[in-house]
């Protein structure tokens, strides 16, 4: 039996296809089997950001609707043994799936798959329902700006009243620098606000742009910082303790000082 | 605004002075309202009943009347200031 994950963070933009294709990419590169699914009716992105956009055929809603077999919708990514997408309906809108059938869907996904991983949209409407419908464990991800971090103390409740219990928060883009500066909020200011389990940090990154445009996951990337974040973050997924990385580079002479004056 | 000295200096190695402290503070803020679900107009309601209760006892100015939400340390307080312009005379209790 599978794990289900859906991955969601109510402020649109903020990550959450990323993640979904860099943690599926880095645990089918560990050899697990794999199936990401894209909620996203109407928007369909993951295909892109996988680079499989091209091998579409079926769609989740020609499954849900009982024109295809789940095995006919599937893409397996041919670059990566064990990672498989189901995509999003391009031409339809969110009501075209239920939250009844996302539920019969996953647990067929998860008599098969060792991780399933679900894409959410934006926001908190059906899109929102049908995505958390059948996981069996949220994550949150966030932006350290007011209004992503907001989005995201609203969807924990919302997580909590549909019995998603426990969430586990991811904070992108965060720049050292500019915590450092005191311009930006830090990862504990983050934490004590939304008072969730810190499943990992991923700090702004170029390499993310670069990786996603070839249709790559950054996570295989193993000089990039962000890819080595995203295989942290894996780590704990699977059940290992990891301490957060050090995001600041701590070279050069402003680093050295700061260190030598205990000022982090 | 000027900056002290000291304020640049801080703000050189890296102390709590630059602008997310404005952000932590609305978002504190902007998270009592939605984590408490009280809407303006239920806001509002209970406004407008707390000057019915409290004008049987002093006359208050109602349009200075202000009741907000406030947090503290992981505290939530309703606080309402009243400003009263008189104490009734002779109050009769019912
Ligand atoms: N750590 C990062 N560093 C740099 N760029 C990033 C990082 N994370 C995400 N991005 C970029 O931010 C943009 C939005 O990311 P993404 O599409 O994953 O967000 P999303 O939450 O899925 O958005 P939507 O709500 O529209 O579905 C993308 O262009 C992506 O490449
Ligand atoms: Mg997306």
């Amino acid at each position: 039996m599978g794990e289900v994950f859906v991955v969601t963070s109510g402020k649109g933009g903020v990550g959450k296809t990323t993640t979904t294709a860099n943690l599926g990419t880095g645990l089918a590169s560990l050899g697990h089997k794999v199936v990401l699914v894209d909620t996203d009716i109407g928007l369909r992105n993951l295909d892109v950001v996988l680079g499989l956009e091209n091998r579409i055929v079926y769609d989740i809603t020609d499954v849900t609707g009982g024109h295809c077999r789940l095995r006919q919708a599937l893409i397996r990514d041919k670059r990566l043994d064990g990672l498989h997408l189901l995509p999003a309906a391009q031409t339809k809108d969110k009501t075209a799936v239920s939250p009844e059938e996302m539920k019969t869907l996953c647990e067929e996904l998860e008599s098969e798959f060792d991780y399933v991983i679900i894409d959410c949209p934006a926001g908190i409407e059906q899109g929102f329902r049908n995505a958390i419908a059948g996981a069996h464990r949220a994550i949150v991800v966030t932006t350290p700006e007011v209004s992503a971090v907001r989005d995201a103390d609203r969807i924990i409740g919302l997580l909590e009243a549909a019995e998603l219990h426990a969430p586990r928060l991811i904070i992108n883009r965060i720049r050292p620098r500019m915590v450092r500066h005191g311009d930006m909020m830090s990862i504990e200011d983050i934490i004590d606000i939304l008072a969730v389990d810190l499943l990992g940090v991923v700090p702004e990154d170029e390499q993310v742009v670069i990786s996603t445009n070839r249709g790559e996951a950054v996570v295989m990337d193993q000089r990039s910082r962000s890819g080595q974040a995203y295989r942290n973050i894996i780590q704990r997924l699977l059940g290992q303790t990891l301490p957060i990385m050090d995001l600041e580079d701590g070279s050069g002479f402003f680093g050295r000082l700061r260190r030598m004056m205990g000022l982090k | 605004m000027k900056r002290s000295v000291w304020d640049v200096i801080a703000r050189f190695f890296g102390r709590d002075t630059g602008s997310k402290m404005a952000a932590k503070e609305r978002l504190r803020l902007v998270l009592v309202h939605d984590r408490t679900n009280i809407s303006p107009q239920l806001m509002e309601m209970l406004k407008q009943e707390l000057v019915q209760v409290i004008s049987n006892y002093v006359e208050i100015d109602e349009a200075a009347l202000e009741v907000n939400l406030e947090s503290s340390d992981h505290q939530v307080a309703l606080v309402a200031n009243i400003p009263v312009l008189m104490v009734k005379r002779s109050i009769h209790p019912a």
